[in-house]
């Protein structure tokens, strides 16, 4: 297997609601080697969604160190966060987050809105992304105009859109039918793949989890072996 | 910036809200321009006086009398340069309800006094050599229809009975403050037929207006005068013709300190108005405003988004608001032309609701703005809409 993109040792997260400690996760270790097609499973409130979020950057661990592409995350400033998590990190939501003013093109541009791509660059991007998740027809269409499925697959198409590091999905399928679920999962596993893209994904379904290569079940906290 | 075209698109996310809120904005801002530009015109009065004439009146009140026999005497004070006088008369044209200024004058020496009623030099002659001449403004002239040579008969309030006036003088402002709806007669016919009717009631006017030679001086003047007449039978009063007026308007000061705050409400009116548009799109997008930051973007892009769409819309809202009040204040200034002369919005009004307009689009971002960026995005992420 190749080098580990994600080393999580000995990691802690603790909610404070008013001075009331609240552990979520408790010694966390793990390693993601590049191009795993990770599950991780458990039941609700085990803590998934707060895992994904330390690895996305967007929170903070309470101890113990979480490196991402080589960099410590927990000790880079806001600003380097952003910075950092527009550059490595692809995020798929459960209830796509699609801004719905904006065309299925122009919600998987967002995101390269952020680098100094000119704009021919970026309709490149777009329409590579939009292809690879088959909806080229669809460029134009508002998300109200989309199924759900082909809304995760425009998420999805933002989600790959800037060539992220790692992918990260929050039961991506939980929103879905059984035929949707199952061709955003064949997607995610072609992404995988064919394209060699790192994914961690919570799911409840044990037919989604079946698509990775590799499944960690979460239980009040703690990571089972 | 990129963002921008994202601005536009969530302004018009709830295209029913937006536009009643434009629609709300812009109704609040033509009335806030309608008040400020009522305020002025019930100044302008005072603002056409010139800063070269004093107006000498009862000590007690306007409504007192003084005698005739005091204009020598004030042409005598150093500084007085001329003087003329004036009595209201108080006529009813046919049915009250048509009112207008009407005063008796001296004819020899009012108009010379008052360069800004222009009336042409065959018409002061025609007003010189006949008593029963009257000269009129234009406005007026206009509202009755009346033209040179017509037969007017005014019934007096406090000169009983009917008086019989031929109009002989039209007279037109020099600029759009001077006021063009007086009715002006001659006071020797007044006077004349108070001697039969009523002799304690002749050689008595109502106010002295003097011409004097330094307005830096006017004070001076006004109090040498108003000493002179001390402990006379009928003291007087001297002030600037522009305190003059500003008596008269401050009559009516409660009604324009009730507009002025009614104006100022009109603002607290638009900026709730905005700020709870802005509030309800607050809480509707804090989601998606997490998810913006998650995706990299930074607090500074959210608060372009969010103070770039208050800020149009309360444009949006203010243009709409001044192109009601450009139309609306010329329909008024028309209607109203007989009492307020010059009623028209000026820049200034225009300059300052577009200035408010910007203040309030600023004022109604900050909590919005805010809140987007005091919470965290996990929990911004967390919350479903
Ligand atoms: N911001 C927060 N403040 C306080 N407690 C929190 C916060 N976020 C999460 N928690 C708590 O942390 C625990 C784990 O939450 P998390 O969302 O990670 O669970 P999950 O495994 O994703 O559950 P689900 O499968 O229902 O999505 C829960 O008990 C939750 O109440
Ligand atoms: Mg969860």
């Amino acid at each position: 297997m190749n080098a580990p993109i994600v080393k999580i040792l000995g990691l802690f997260k603790s909610y404070y609601r008013d001075s009331l400690e609240i552990p979520v996760l408790h010694d966390i270790n793990l390693d993601i080697p590049q191009g795993q097609f990770l599950a991780l499973m458990g039941p609700s409130g085990s803590g998934k969604t707060t895992l994904l979020n330390l690895i996305a950057g967007i929170d903070r661990p309470t101890s113990g160190t979480l490196a991402v592409a080589g960099e410590e995350i927990g000790k880079l400033t806001e600003q380097q966060m952003a910075k950092w998590r527009s550059r490595h990190i692809g995020f798929i939501f459960q209830f796509y987050n699609l801004l719905p003013v904006l065309t299925a093109y122009e919600n998987v541009e967002l995101p390269l809105l952020l680098t100094s791509l000119s704009r021919k660059e970026r309709k490149e991007h777009v329409e590579t992304a939009l292809s690879i998740v088959g909806l080229s027809d669809r460029m134009k269409h508002y998300p109200r105009q989309l199924s759900g499925g082909q809304e995760q697959r425009v998420a999805i198409a933002r989600a790959v859109v800037s060539d992220p590091t790692l992918l990260l999905a929050d039961e991506p399928t939980g929103d879905l039918d059984k035929n949707s679920a199952e061709d955003i999962m064949t997607l995610l596993a072609r992404l995988n793949k064919e394209y060699g893209k790192t994914i961690v994904m919570v799911t409840h379904d044990p037919r989604a989890a079946e698509k990775a290569n590799f499944v960690r079940h979460l239980d009040k906290g703690e990571l089972q072996q | 910036m990129k963002l921008l075209k994202l601005i536009t698109k969530n302004a018009g996310r709830h295209k029913l809200r937006t536009i009643l809120t434009v629609v709300g904005l812009a109704l609040a801002v033509m009335a806030f321009g309608l008040i400020r530009t009522f305020i002025i015109a019930w100044y302008a009065s005072a603002r056409a006086s010139a800063p070269d004439r004093l107006v000498t009146r009862h000590s007690v009140s306007i409504v007192f009398t003084l005698p005739l026999a005091y204009k020598e005497q004030l042409l005598q004070v150093d500084g007085v340069e001329d003087v003329t006088f004036g009595c209201w008369f108080g006529g009813i044209y046919v049915d009250p309800k048509n009112f207008f200024a009407n005063f008796a004058v001296e004819h020899t020496s009012f108009l010379r006094i008052y360069p800004e009623y222009i009336v042409p030099p065959d018409q002061l002659d025609a007003f010189a050599s006949e008593r029963q001449a009257a000269v009129v403004g234009r406005k007026l002239a206009d509202r009755f229809g009346w033209k040179l040579g017509d037969q007017i008969t005014l019934t007096g309030t406090i000169y009983p009975g009917d008086w019989q006036f031929v109009i002989r003088g039209i007279y037109s402002g020099k600029t759009v403050d001077t006021d063009e709806t007086a009715f002006l007669f001659r006071y020797d016919y007044l006077d004349e037929r108070m001697k039969e009717e009523s002799p304690g009631r002749a050689g008595q006017i109502g106010w002295y207006i003097l011409k004097i030679d330094d307005p830096n001086r006017s004070a001076e003047i006004g109090s040498k005068i108003d000493a002179r007449f001390d402990n006379s039978w009928a003291e007087t009063k001297t002030e600037t013709e522009k305190d003059f007026a500003l008596s008269f308007i401050q009559m009516s000061s409660a009604i324009i300190v009730g507009l002025r705050i009614v104006s100022y409400l009109i603002i607290g009116v638009i900026f709730l108005v905005l700020a709870n548009t802005m509030a309800m799109t607050a809480r509707e997008r804090i989601s998606e405003n997490a998810f913006m930051r998650t995706l990299g973007f930074r607090g500074y892009h959210l608060v372009g988004l969010i103070l770039g769409e208050s800020l149009l819309i309360a444009l949006m809202g203010g243009l709409c608001g001044m192109l009601l009040l450009y139309v609306v204040s010329s329909g008024v200034g028309v209607a109203l032309s007989q009492f307020f002369p010059g009623f028209e919005a000026d820049a200034m009004t225009y300059m300052l609701t577009t200035a408010t307009a910007i203040l309030i689009g600023v004022a109604a971002s900050v909590f919005p703005i805010n809140r987007a960026l005091r919470i965290k995005i996990v929990d911004g992420l967390r919350v479903v809409d």
